[in-house]
């Protein structure tokens, strides 16, 4: 008697959902191009050479970003969720978001006031990636020297809370500083962007998403015993410490990497683990990471859709579909239930 | 503290009392590598616990601890199976061995109604025994406990030492578990360990009696034991 289900049938309704946003998300743009030609570029039998490029260049990159993103930011929230047993933990929390926000401000408004320290006074998107990666990986080692000496998990969360306040402080004293024109660039970039990545850039998200999940599939032992609390993990013969530091390692690449390209991005990684423990009844990591990837992805590529707007050529900021589209959709899964028990 | 020593053998229960704040807790989890031990010997079978890794000990001791699980959303049947985890692949899957490992303990603890059912859905009662229950599946020779009796009602309690007791001597396990309930554990240990920060004394429990170790557990201007009943008396 095995009361253990693989919910195939789930799995593969899902697969095929991904699968539809995707070929719906590269065929709905500001350009309109039919159905049978973005297919037909798709596989390298355009008629247009302009088609090719739009598709190629443009369209199938933030595809892949969103399903990147999306996928990548749900995973790293179903991680800080187990590992700091509460629902409201979600990717950031570790400062990551904050430390990437530290590292772009600094180099989009701070360069303008040590113009004499720093001599370099532009920035592209390649610069900006560096600087919100240095950013969050500062912030997220000194999380993690400090997780070495604390012992408790909760102390960690409440560390991380910390770090994100005084970072967001540096971050208002430097926009207080600013320039009007700079101040609006650090907006644009705290906005989220799915489009601005180039295949070179891709490749790395790609690389940190694959190393992140990876790291969180040989965790899902670890994760599995967390939901009994520490101290009956380390019962079960569960190494805490070494766990704590695959799963941090995993959610810093995870959110860093996802964050240094394409801008914090907010709701995805809190929300998501929430909407897939309602399509699967089950706490088992096994079923919960690859159902949170799936589930990442799609959102991320329906919010990708209406963010473009199909037909305009106005794009509208990710960060603010992804909150407006996504939100109610977490309330009303909530208010159903009346009961939101971890 | 210090003087404290005793020693249990296969198939005994064994309820460790004391007045609160003395220690009965830290006692316990020193006993199952929760924290490290100040000074003194603790030994499995002969061997210091401390050169045990932490995965032998996990086959060695089970706990059932005073602290609420972090995720009640777990079901009866994957918090029983977590219970497997010292055994099981890199990936948690359960073998056929395991699986009737998993049956047997349902069984003995008559939990087939539950298992299904959410843990937040289970009574304070009902979610004891699923937890004894995971930490009998962890199939070890020992099981410790920490107050397993606490928010339970006297039937309930009853009824969970006397399966303690019965699994005891039945599958042959040391079960150490720290209780307030010191009436109900005289009559249900087959050994007690009294602390109270002088003697230490471990004894069977009707040893104990004939001793009078029970007469210094509390201040005896409030109560008093009655070696005759077994239980303690209100000094009005």
């Amino acid at each position: 008697m095995s009361k253990q289900p693989t919910y195939s049938f789930h799995f593969i309704a899902l697969l095929v959902i991904l699968l539809l946003c995707f070929i719906i998300n590269i065929c709905l743009g500001s350009v309109s191009i039919s159905v049978l030609e973005t297919l037909k570029a798709l596989f390298g039998t355009a008629t247009e050479n302009s088609t090719y490029y739009i598709v190629w260049e443009y369209r199938l990159p933030k595809a892949i970003t969103a399903i990147l993103v999306g996928g990548g930011l749900s995973l790293s929230g179903l991680l800080m969720q187990t590992l700091f047993r509460n629902p409201l933990a979600g990717p950031y929390v570790l400062g990551i978001s904050s430390g990437a926000s530290l590292g772009a401000a600094l180099l989009i408004m701070g360069t303008s006031l040590f113009s004499g320290v720093f001599t370099f006074s532009t920035f592209n998107d390649i610069t900006l990636a560096i600087a919100s990666s240095l950013g969050s990986f500062l912030v997220l080692s000194l999380v993690l020297v400090v997780a070495a000496r604390v012992k408790d998990t909760m102390a960690l969360l409440i560390i991380g809370l910390m770090f994100g306040s005084i970072t967001a402080a540096i971050v208002s004293v430097l926009s207080y500083f600013s320039k009007a024109e700079k101040l609006q660039q650090y907006i644009f970039w705290s906005f989220g962007s799915l489009g601005n990545l180039s295949w070179m850039q891709l490749l790395i998200v790609a690389l940190c998403t694959i190393i992140g999940i990876f790291l969180s599939i040989i965790s899902i032992k670890p994760l599995n015993a967390f939901l009994l609390g520490e101290n009956y993990a380390k019962s079960l013969g569960i190494g805490l410490q070494k766990s704590r530091y695959f799963i941090i390692v995993a959610t810093g690449l995870l959110a860093g990497s996802i964050t240094a390209f394409a801008g914090p991005i907010a709701f995805v990684g809190l929300a998501v683990p929430h909407i897939t423990k309602q399509l699967f009844h089950t706490t088992d990591h096994k079923i919960q990471i690859p159902a949170v990837l799936c589930c990442g992805a799609i959102l991320m590529l329906l919010c990708d859709t209406i963010a473009q707007l199909p037909g305009s050529v106005s794009v509208l900021p990710i960060n603010a579909i992804t909150s407006i589209f996504g939100a109610p959709v977490v309330i009303w899964l909530l208010v159903r239930k009346r009961k939101m028990i971890f | 503290m210090s003087n404290i020593s005793f020693e249990l053998n296969k198939g005994e229960l064994a309820a460790i009392v004391g007045i609160n704040g003395i220690g009965k807790s830290t006692l316990l989890r020193t006993l199952g590598n929760f924290q490290p031990k100040i000074s003194g010997a603790i030994t499995i079978e002969g061997k210091e616990l401390s050169t045990y890794s932490e995965l032998q000990i996990a086959s060695k001791i089970s706990v059932v601890l005073t602290e609420p699980i972090a995720s009640k959303n777990l079901s009866v049947y994957e918090l029983l199976a977590l219970g497997r985890q010292p055994y099981t692949n890199w990936l948690g899957k359960l073998a056929d061995k395991d699986i009737s490992i998993i049956n047997n303990s349902i069984d003995i603890l008559e939990l087939k109604p539950f298992l299904d059912k959410k843990c937040f859905q289970l009574s304070d009662g009902q979610l004891q025994r699923v937890l004894i229950a995971r930490a009998l599946i962890q199939d070890t020779d020992i099981i410790l406990l920490d107050e397993p009796t606490t928010h339970l009602d006297l039937y309930h309690k009853v009824q969970i030492l006397k399966l303690l007791k019965s699994i005891a001597h039945k599958t042959n396990k040391v079960i150490l578990f720290t209780s307030h309930e010191i009436e109900l554990a005289i009559q249900l240990c087959d050994k007690m360990l009294i602390l109270d920060g002088k003697e230490n004394a471990f004894n069977e429990p009707c040893k104990l009696i004939e001793n009078n170790n029970f007469n210094t557990l509390f201040p005896t201007d409030t109560i008093s034991f009655d070696a005759n009943t077994g239980s303690f008396r209100i000094n009005k």
